[in-house]
């Protein structure tokens, strides 16, 4: 779909800041609001703006059970269909954020999230390496996020200038 | 008794200080201020940038630079002069590296002026052109810009202004702290006059990166212009290495061999790991300068949108970081109205008489924050005039 300079813009700049009130971004574009908020929903009915999230440090809640695995999964693909079967087969369970066809050694790269190394490598012993087409699997535990989706998390970088200066 | 301030030199004693620095003085040990007071950048220098002035230092490139820089970066410098605003410069007659691009007005004043020479100010302006004039035993005379013009230089006043003492025209575009660029037919209407009478021009384009609706025209791609340009640049503003101090002037080979002989007796060169750093950030970091103006050119129209909004007149700037309002309707002063509203709503802004004639009765509001801060900023200072 072709978008106009505006519509991109709206998009680069919900992208780093989803919680901008579209009175500020008309503004940031030389729009008025109205016109603003209807190609943010033009833009929202075409599924270009997927969804808002937000992101969450998840490390710094006490007691908070948490782990995540990258999984590199080898697949046969179907005639017909390609990986799109299989990938559709593994995104459907609610425990995988991500799927992602792959350039490289193997085929799909899929993230998944649980409670426990434990509650992980059952999911992938029993779930992932059973389905058909899965040719092999290697799983990755994350041992800690620095940086996500742009952000860093624990960032120490402050604004160091001085308050006033010509 | 030695009165220890007989010591001091009259030039350095009549200077009026800063009226910038008050204002960090007031404003430096409060809690909470949202500043819009600051003349620099709010991002970081592009990490390769960064990374290659470490790369300098592990492999020990500690030593002095010729004194006017690498001539490797002078050689970019020339490319990048070329490229991007359509002069040629010799990289190894006409260009010297110096410390920020306020040394290259040091030295370009100190350069030129005979005793009693004059040198056209355009105000308002940067805080150092007229002490820097009257440092190198020039006089500084100045001419108001107004806001009905959007503070730009009219071709008749400039006409008005010249004596037969008038050496040359310092001019900055876009300008710090009103915003305002010069186009090319402005600046044709500025060149005619100065071909007549045989000027020079210093031309402080420190600013040529952040122009945000059309492309900055440096004053020297004028015809006619290069030959009686001193052309200053630098690094501080457009990539963000406002802590680097590197900047650069070029000019043509007499006057740039006048500039040199005094850089290197008071300088000798600029930093070295710094000039590594320009080096990488002439190679790389122009697609940083994109994305940095992207954003500059946003908060510009948030800011300028939101201040008329709120009731105080803002034409919109066509470069630099700064929105420079009229407050004449709050019946204020600039310096009243800047240190009330830092001291009722804490937000920090510049009044606008520190930039000379023609800024009292407005504040200069730099947008080089995040929207967060501008959005913080912008709903304090509406609390405060609607006091």
């Amino acid at each position: 779909m072709k978008l106009t300079d505006r519509e991109i813009e709206i998009l680069e700049i919900l992208e780093k800041d989803a919680l901008l009130s579209s009175d500020s971004i008309a503004k940031m574009i030389g729009l008025n609001k109205d016109e603003t908020e209807e190609i943010i929903k033009k833009l929202q009915d075409e599924k270009i703006i997927v969804h808002y999230t937000t992101l969450i440090d998840w490390a710094k809640v006490d007691n908070y059970q948490g782990v995540t695995a990258m999984i590199d999964v080898k697949v046969t693909p179907k005639r017909g269909v390609g990986f799109r079967e299989v990938a559709e087969r593994i995104y459907r369970f609610q425990e995988v954020s991500s799927v992602y066809l792959m350039s490289g050694a193997y085929d799909l790269s899929v993230t998944v999230e649980g409670k426990s190394m434990n509650e992980i490598a059952q999911f992938v012993s029993e779930k992932l390496s059973t389905l058909d087409s899965v040719v092999s699997t290697t799983t990755h535990f994350q041992l800690k996020k620095y940086k996500h989706d742009g952000s860093v998390y624990d960032s120490d970088q402050n604004d160091n200038r001085i308050v006033v200066s010509p | 008794m030695t009165k220890t301030k007989e010591f001091v030199a009259e030039s350095v004693q009549n200077m009026r200080p800063s009226g910038i620095r008050k204002f960090f003085d007031l404003a430096a040990n409060m809690e909470g201020v949202v500043s819009l007071g600051v003349g620099e950048p709010d991002f970081v220098t592009s990490w390769s940038v960064r990374e290659a002035a470490i790369l300098s230092l592990e492999k020990g490139y500690t030593s002095y630079t010729a004194n006017a820089g690498l001539l490797e970066l002078r050689n970019e410098i020339a490319d990048y002069m070329e490229n991007r605003f359509h002069v040629k410069y010799d990289p190894k007659e006409e260009i010297i590296v110096t410390v920020g691009a306020s040394q290259a007005i040091d030295i370009a004043m100190r350069a030129i002026i005979n005793p009693g020479d004059e040198i056209i100010v355009v105000e308002p302006c940067f805080v150092s052109y007229v002490p820097l004039v009257e440092l190198a035993g020039g006089k500084a005379v100045t001419i108001e810009t107004k806001p009905e013009h959007d503070f730009k230089l009219q071709p008749d006043q400039l006409k008005q202004a010249i004596t037969p003492k008038t050496k040359a025209l310092l001019i900055c575009s876009p300008n710090n702290p009103t915003g305002t660029q010069l186009t090319k037919e402005d600046l044709q209407g500025i060149c005619d006059i100065v071909i007549e009478h045989d000027l020079l021009v210093i031309a402080d384009e420190i600013y040529a990166e952040l122009a945000y609706d059309i492309q900055h025209t440096s004053i020297a791609s004028i015809e006619g212009m290069q030959e009686r340009t001193i052309l200053i640049n630098g690094f501080s503003k457009g990539f963000a290495m406002t802590g680097w101090r590197l900047g650069f002037c070029c000019a043509p080979k007499e006057i740039s061999h006048a500039c040199l002989k005094i850089h290197q007796y008071a300088m000798m060169c600029a930093s070295t790991p710094a000039q590594y750093a320009a080096l990488e950030a002439l190679q790389s970091g122009m697609d940083d300068v994109v994305q940095m103006t992207k954003d500059y050119r946003r908060r510009r129209n948030y800011i300028v949108s939101s201040l008329n909004e709120i009731g105080l007149d803002c034409h919109i700037p066509g470069g630099a970081f700064y929105a420079f309002p009229s407050i004449k309707s709050t019946g204020l002063s600039s310096e009243e109205f800047a240190e009330k509203l830092l001291m009722e709503q804490k937000v920090a802004v510049v009044p606008g008489n520190v930039f000379g004639k023609g800024g009292e009765g407005h504040i200069r509001c730099s947008y080089a924050s995040s929207m967060e801060q501008l959005q913080e900023a912008i709903k304090r200072i509406k609390n405060f005039i609607e006091k």
